[in-house]
């Protein structure tokens, strides 16, 4: 153990795993507070505690730019940097040839949202409706990262990025239903803020073959004007408030709520970020459509429960 | 050996099926597939193929096409695809992926006139375009030839010194629709040809590496270089595979060019695909009448085979390079290497470019007799030539 691991086990931070074998290695050039750092760190545990091999295909984002520069990788597995709308179409291809010479291992897709509701929805959804047997992970952060914070389908309505100066008219694409509607084994939505929720998804994903799509809610201090420290308060406050409900849709009928929100005001979450100017905002519409969206998701897990 | 009455399309799924399926012994094959006229044929043979080993993925584009064919061949698979046109337009961001990231995929390419307007006849304007790409590129001009340059462009593209792409081009419905005798040679020979593939580079579990992540000025300059030797290596390494194919299958597959009758030729033409099997024709009958005609069929385009060219031409003065293509604002594609290769090597030759055939438009004897008597009666070379240009041209003299 190393002195400085140590030291934060002395100051009461739970150890975190260092070693070159992780799945997300120490040194990495993501932004502090990225929540798609903590995303891959839970990953790489997820992985460890299944004793699943796997091998990522990452498109153009900024997961691509983690890695650094070669020849040093802070990337702990085997990764292929796709073209930017490809990264389910190189999945499929390494996952054929994993299942024809019989080895094990999850073949990932690690997407922003980008390469993932934008640029590569056919390939995802042409995967998805062959139910390739590949773990299709976007990290959504809701906008551009790498090129310098642009809008994305992902992009919530209201929120100021380089091309919406004023604010995104336009909400957020239902990712969730779409992948869904294609009748996947899984699809589920995780946020960094409900650790032990994201763990059991992990797991559950990795035992089930077929397209299985996870959707991360992935806080960006850089694009969102954040604290990097108020991250995962942040998704935290989108759980509990119903901006970001936690769900799970199997074979896409059958549907389970993870987490009821706890009466939180959607306010907080805009006024705690400066892409968003809650003046601007409609509080008693996005109240109101935050309410309609749980009794809607309620009403599917009743109807046709997991 | 298997002689059969086939469509070009016919040979090259053939040769592509055969190919993945002598790799059964090792990790497989697999290729993603999408159709376009007048390709599909050679994806609906290879989705028809009972492989041991393999996986056909029926994708939604011709970008996913590649990628899962890169997917595949990342896996340690034997991989390949096909294409043309408007299809390879669309692919274009996977094709030069695939090649730097030197995966030894075949791809078939038939040729076909890039839209709009919708032209679905020869035209190699639409392979051509990737002319700047690490792939190594081959042309057929006929059945036999589509069924053997598939079956040595997985030797060329595998062997170690090269891993470089390969695309093997055919003339849109001229060979792809055309029937004729073909030997499709049977598994058992492509399996002694075809040795096992073992990607030095293929990702596996134990080798944590990241393939294709940020890279500075130097190492993007290194890697461009290490191209550039493997393609340098091209034309012997294409010369060896040619030496084993005769020895498993008793047929010459033919080398990256081929000179005919260029011995004492002071005219010689340049060509390519079934174009240069006219011009050989005619090349005969005007030799009878005593001109010193020689054609130059050329077989590789990239690497461009300079050196194989200026032998073939050393006695010629005048060379006409034919393109059935067209490269806006210079001319033709063809056109452009042929002169590059000759300039400041033999100035004293007049290299003269002729756009024919463009939009498979047919190119008869009598385009390749305007052709020649235009080269003969030349003192100097002059912008592309449009042979055959039927409506425009006077347009054209209206505008001036
Ligand atoms: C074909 C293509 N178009 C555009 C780009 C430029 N580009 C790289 S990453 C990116 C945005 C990625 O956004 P997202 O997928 O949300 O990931 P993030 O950067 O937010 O992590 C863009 C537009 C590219 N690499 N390739
Ligand atoms: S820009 Fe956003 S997503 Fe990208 S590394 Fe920084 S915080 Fe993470
Ligand atoms: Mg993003």
């Amino acid at each position: 153990m190393s002195a400085v691991t140590e030291g934060a086990l002395a100051a009461g931070f739970p150890s975190i795993p260092c070693s070159e074998e992780c799945l997300l290695r120490p040194g990495n050039t993501n932004c502090g507070g990225c929540g798609m750092s903590i995303g891959l760190t839970m990953l790489g545990r997820a992985l460890e505690e299944a004793g699943e091999a796997c091998m990522m295909a990452i498109p153009a984002c900024c997961g691509a730019v983690t890695a650094g520069a070669f020849p040093t990788t802070s990337y702990g597995v085997p990764v292929v940097n796709t073209t930017f709308a490809s990264s389910a179409a190189v999945a499929s291809g390494l996952a054929a040839i994993r299942d024809l010479n019989g080895e094990s291992g999850q073949v990932v897709c690690w997407a922003g949202d980008g390469g993932t509701y934008d640029i590569g929805m056919a390939t995802l959804s042409a995967a998805a409706e062959r139910d390739e047997d590949i773990l299709y992970i976007c990290y959504d952060n809701e906008i551009y990262g790498n090129t310098g914070g642009q809008r994305s389908s992902a992009t919530p309505a209201g929120a100021r990025t380089t091309t919406t100066p004023s604010g995104k008219r336009e909400g957020k694409k239902d990712i969730v239903g779409i992948m869904a509607a294609h009748g996947i084994p899984y699809t589920a939505t995780l946020s960094i803020a409900h650790p032990e929720d994201f763990r059991e998804k992990l797991l559950r994903a990795f035992g089930i073959r077929g397209m299985r799509f996870l959707l991360i809610h992935s806080p960006c201090p850089t694009g969102w004007k954040s604290e990097p420290g108020d991250s995962v308060a942040l998704v935290r406050l989108a759980v509990r408030s119903g901006l970001f409900p936690l769900l799970e849709v199997f074979d896409g009928e059958r549907w389970r709520l993870n987490a009821e929100p706890d009466g939180s005001d959607p306010a907080e979450y805009f006024r705690r970020q400066r892409r968003f100017r809650p003046d601007e905002l409609d509080l008693d519409a996005i109240r109101a459509a935050c309410r309609a969206r749980h009794e809607r998701l309620r009403t599917l897990a009743a109807t046709f429960p997991a | 050996m298997a002689l059969e009455v086939v469509t070009g399309n016919h040979a090259a799924g053939y040769a592509l099926a055969v190919a993945g399926e002598a790799n059964r012994g090792a990790r497989g094959a697999a290729c993603g597939i999408y159709p376009i006229t007048p390709q599909t044929e050679i994806v609906e043979r290879v989705a028809g193929f009972p492989f041991t080993k393999g996986r056909v993925v029926p994708v939604e584009s011709e970008h996913s096409a590649m990628a899962v064919s890169m997917g595949a061949s990342l896996a340690g698979a034997r991989a390949f695809t096909a294409s043309s046109s408007n299809g390879l337009a669309y692919m274009v961001e996977n094709i030069m992926t695939a090649g730097f990231y030197r995966l030894p995929i075949v791809m078939v390419a038939v040729n076909r006139t890039l839209g709009p307007p919708w032209n679905i006849w020869a035209d190699q304007g639409d392979s051509l375009m990737l002319r700047d790409f690490p792939w190594v590129q081959l042309y057929c001009s006929d059945n036999q030839e589509v069924a053997d340059l598939t079956l040595l462009a997985f030797r060329l593209a595998e062997d170690r010194r090269i891993l470089l792409p390969v695309l093997v081009c055919m003339d849109a419905f001229i060979v792809s629709h055309t029937q004729a005798e073909t030997d499709l040679p049977e598994q058992e020979r492509v399996d002694r040809y075809l040795p096992e593939l073992e990607l030095p580079h293929r990702m596996r579990h134990d080798v944590p590496r990241t393939l294709g992540g940020l890279i500075w000025p130097d190492v993007t300059t290194s890697q461009r270089f290490d191209v550039d030797e493997a393609m340098r290596r091209v034309p012997a390494v294409y010369q060896e595979c040619r030496d084993a194919f005769r020895n498993v299958f008793g047929r010459d597959p033919g080398g990256v060019l081929e000179a005919f009758r260029t011995e004492d030729a002071e005219t010689v033409l340049v060509a390519s695909a079934t174009i240069a099997t006219t011009v050989r024709d005619v090349i005969e009958a005007r030799r009878a009448r005593g001109e010193r005609l020689g054609l130059v069929k050329m077989r590789m385009y990239r690497p461009f085979p300079e050196g194989e060219l200026h032998r073939a031409c050393a006695s010629a003065r005048r060379v006409g390079v034919l393109d059935r293509d067209y490269a806006a604002g210079i001319g033709g594609v063809w056109g452009q290497d042929v002169r590059a290769a000759f300039q400041g090597h033999r100035d004293d030759v007049l290299v003269q470019d002729y756009l024919l055939g463009i939009g498979g438009g047919d190119v008869t004897a009598e385009s390749i007799d305007r052709v020649l008597d235009d080269l003969r009666d030349r003192d100097r070379a002059g912008p592309a030539s449009w042979v055959d240009l039927a409506v425009g041209g006077a347009g054209r003299e209206e505008v001036a």
